[in-house]
């Protein structure tokens, strides 16, 4: 059926889904070929948001070159820090005090709960459902109002440095963290309710866009993406940084493979947040939040690679050096971009609107994409 | 007492002897005229804000509340603002068609406005074949859409023409047997009979439960027929953007949205005269008490109140429901709604040949 | 396994494998010939490609593969030193699915060529852009702001 389709043939309808299209979430540029409403091929062209940040990177310092990653996914900027973080410290051997890296995993979870939450909300969006979309903002700003207070952004935070955290946690931090998670509490039973048991919405979602483990790995997929296809790549239990091997939470996984699948996963993964949140909030030891580094900092001759786990999967940093106060050439591994690449493949044979439905579960986020 | 059937007898007296007949009849029709334009306008204007502010309620926000007292003017702001834009028309289009397609499907939708009784004797043509004539006239509005998405010269128009042909089509279907399912019932196909047989208590009620099989069916018939979500396909925005209506602006596309709310009132005004007794009060039986009680609330009041109540529930399924896909919308119409709507037909027809209706 | 259980795994599966010492990761490097065969031998027990990189070393290019395995969970890194005139290597696209996007960047901001891509265009760029933006040689004077 698939291998049928394979070509463009005479009368196949070829038409562009993006740039500026409410279903793309961004600048992406999707070329789709169709018969009647099956889609034949998907055909991504991808750049319209590209800043060549790899480039930009070479020419910036060690401190300098974390604020251009929060740039990348706009909405784990915290992870993306952290993992740029990590990779320096690799490189110069520091060792982060105790506070920041609690500090730092907790940060990390409440960017993966509102980056979960606008997925939720955007994906709802996208099968028709306008509504959760405004309630998924709602709990969303409570996360937001606890960052800007701490970090003093909202998005694009630059929290992480070098050696810690750049300023110690707001005194208000703690208790509306807890304030927070009494509340979503109920909020996300509430999101079950409205979507997940919606009889439409799961006929929407099941059975489409099927991902085999064998593809999602050869795909090079990771996060909720691949997790929903029973591929375990949870980098947070497999190579723990920071905290995380200490703290009790699961790696989900579903075996379905399809949207329905990878929507149980990013829902599950809130509640797996909310716990480690729980566990971390009333625990952050004392001390220093920031290790003492030297003003200049200066990577040793070599090569250096760390991963972490963001909202949409696996982020490496891979830096080069050659000793010198500038990267020789950095390579961020993005997530999204190999989730991306999956997409023709779960996409063929179903109709357009299975097309929105699976690019909501891919999560995709362009910048981070186009870097 | 002050009814709407006591104002038009009285103005039609007086016309008839300050004129002469053949002047009084067309100062009546002109009237009539001005009479269901009027109405659009102000059911645009009415229903628009009404939807805004339902979806604010759900979506925990305010919806608009700064023109006029509590935003009440929010939508006369955006019809001004629709009447001054640029109607452009693409270079490719097919002039011609892309500029009558809006006026055929407002065209469609005030000619469905005839047979409806508005209240006790207020009916602009009882004709009598009022139900054919909707179910009829309904359907032309299917070729004002696929014209616009054909004429527009824009793949995603005719993409969303295409599925709101099929949609349309289809659901036609069960409609239309809900509607014969009243009418065996009836006996009648003129609207004022229908109503009349509903004195003492709304079909809803009397027949049983395939009368609210059918109403139920026909709820969901009227909302995919309108295009409203969750069968929206139409102009599914994450999907086509806009659908039929992406290439239309200014008051083309004005012509669209009102097209839109007046269809969902005509059919609400359907539903409501067919199952819930159109202008007739609740009457229960032989309650001669409480019958007298409910007569006392004007028949326009119950009729319109009978159509919003209609209109908030297919406004609470948009905000609601997630949309359709396609063929799970063909698939939920041709393998459920229609055989369910076949049997209970002949129910129905059971029902109606024993007596067994109250 | 650990690094030396690796390596030894790694010398039945390929012919002469050189390995560089002192990274995190077991490094091999290969001639960009034999890449092909050397995907294949050891795609088996390296089934997850994460990161496909191209370095300028003004000089010469190297492509360095980053290889996981999800069963074992070992880590392997293959270099492959090419030309810098005519930077040019086999793809893997065929034995990684997810080759074909990383190629396909590599090529757009580096000109690195993999021959037999199914689909090998610019990705990022516009297919009329001159030059390849990530190499150390490349000027644009309307840009680029030289620090």
């Amino acid at each position: 059926m698939i291998e049928e389709l394979s070509t463009t043939e005479q009368g196949d309808l070829v038409i562009n889904v993006g740039p500026q299209h409410p279903s793309t979430h961004g600048v992406l540029h999707l070329v789709i070929t169709l018969n009647g409403e099956t889609i034949k091929k998907v055909e991504p062209h991808l750049g319209y948001i590209h800043r060549s940040i790899e480039k930009m990177c070479e020419s910036l310092s060690y401190r300098q070159f974390i604020y251009v990653t929060s740039r990348m996914d706009y909405l784990s900027s915290h992870i993306n820090n952290h993992g740029c973080a990590l990779c320096v410290e690799k490189g110069l051997q520091i060792e982060v005090p105790p506070r920041a890296k609690v500090i730092r995993v907790l940060m990390d979870e409440l960017t993966r709960l509102a980056s979960h939450q606008l997925w939720w909300g955007a994906m709802a969006m996208d099968v028709g459902a306008l509504t959760p979309f405004f309630h998924a903002f709602r709990e969303r700003e409570a996360i937001n109002d606890i960052m800007e207070e701490t970090c003093g952004a909202r998005l694009t935070m630059n929290y992480m440095v070098p050696g810690g955290v750049m300023a110690d946690i707001h005194p208000n931090f703690q208790r509306k963290v807890k304030e927070f998670l009494s509340f979503f509490h109920t909020k996300i039973d509430e999101y079950d309710e409205l979507v997940t048991d919606n009889v439409i919405f799961k006929n929407r979602m099941a059975g489409v866009g099927h991902l085999s483990p064998e593809d999602a790995i050869s795909y090079g997929c990771t996060g909720p993406t691949a997790r929903g296809s029973g591929v375990s790549c949870d980098i947070r239990k497999l190579y723990p940084y920071e905290v995380y091997g200490d703290l009790q939470f699961e790696e989900i996984s579903e075996k379905g493979g399809d949207c329905f699948a990878r929507y149980l996963v990013r829902m599950q993964e809130m509640r797996q947040s909310i716990k480690i949140i729980e566990q971390l909030i009333d625990n952050i030891p004392g001390g220093e939040h920031l290790a003492k580094t030297k003003a200049v900092l200066k990577l040793p001759k070599g090569e250096f690679y760390s991963r972490v786990e963001t909202a949409r999967g696996e982020f490496g940093v891979y830096i080069i050096s050659e000793g010198g106060t500038t990267p020789y050439r950095i390579k961020f591994r993005s997530p999204g971009f190999s989730n991306l690449s999956a997409l023709d493949h779960m996409a063929k044979g179903h109709k357009i609107g299975d097309l929105v439905a699976i690019m909501g579960t891919l999560d995709l986020v362009i910048p981070d994409i186009d870097r | 007492m002050l009814s709407i059937e006591n104002i038009t007898h009285s103005i039609d007296a007086w016309l008839n002897s300050a004129f002469n007949p053949t002047v009084a009849l067309l100062l009546e029709y002109l009237i009539v005229g001005l009479f269901a334009i009027s109405l659009f306008a102000i059911l645009g204007l009415v229903l628009v804000l009404m939807e805004r502010k339902v979806s604010a309620y759900m979506q925990v926000r305010l919806g608009p509340n700064r023109v006029g007292p509590g935003g009440s003017l929010q939508t006369v702001a955006d019809t001004l603002k629709l009447a001054m834009k640029e109607g452009l028309t693409p270079d490719g289009a097919d002039k011609f068609l892309f500029n009558l397609a809006p006026y055929v499907v407002i065209a469609v939708a005030m000619m469905i406005l005839a047979p409806i009784a508005f209240a006790k004797g207020t009916q602009l043509w009882d004709l009598n074949i009022g139900v054919l004539y909707i179910t009829a006239v309904s359907s032309l509005s299917v070729i004002g859409i696929l014209m616009a998405g054909w004429a527009s010269n824009n793949k995603y128009s005719l993409l969303g023409a295409m599925r709101s042909g099929a949609q349309i089509v289809s659901y036609e279907l069960s409609a239309g047997l809900s509607v014969i399912s009243i009418v065996v019932l009836t006996g009648s196909l003129r609207i004022s009979d229908i109503i009349a047989s509903q004195q003492d208590g709304w079909w809803l009620f009397k027949g049983h439960v395939p009368a609210f099989i059918a109403f139920i069916i026909f709820i969901i018939a009227i909302t995919a027929e309108t295009n409203r979500a969750p069968f929206d396909l139409a102009e599914a925005e994450s999907e086509l953007t806009a659908g039929f209506h992406t290439e239309y602006s200014g008051m083309k596309f004005a012509l669209f949205f009102l097209a839109e709310y007046v269809n969902i009132f005509i059919v609400c005004g359907i539903a409501a005269t067919l199952f819930l007794g159109g202008w007739m009060p609740l009457h229960i039986g032989h309650w001669t008490a409480f019958n007298h009680v409910m007569d006392y609330i004007p028949s326009s009041l119950w009729f319109l109140g009978k159509i919003f109540t209609l209109i908030f529930v297919i406004m609470w399924f948009r905000w609601t429901f997630p949309r359709l896909r396609i063929d799970q919308l063909l698939n939920l119409e041709w393998k459920y709604l229609l055989p369910i709507s076949i049997v209970n037909l002949l129910l129905i027809t059971l029902i109606a040949i024993e007596g067994w209706h109250f | 396994m650990n690094k030396e259980e690796l390596k030894e795994h790694l010398a039945t599966l390929l012919p002469s494998p050189t390995f560089e010492e002192g990274a995190e990761w077991l490094t091999i490097t290969i001639d960009p010939a034999e890449w092909e065969s050397t995907a294949k031998a050891i795609r088996k027990d390296f089934d997850y490609l994460f990161c496909v990189t191209a370095v300028d070393w003004r000089t010469h290019f190297t492509m360095v593969y980053h290889l996981t395995s999800t069963t074992h969970r070992h880590t392997l890194v293959v270099k492959a030193k090419l030309d810098h005139e005519n930077p040019a290597i086999r793809t893997v696209s065929d034995i990684w699915r997810t080759a074909e996007f990383h190629e396909r960047e590599a090529f757009d901001l580096f000109g690195v060529v993999f021959t037999d891509h199914p689909d090998l265009r610019r990705l990022f760029m516009t297919d009329e852009w001159n030059g390849w933006p990530l190499r150390k040689d490349y000027e644009d004077p309307v840009n680029m702001i030289k620090l």
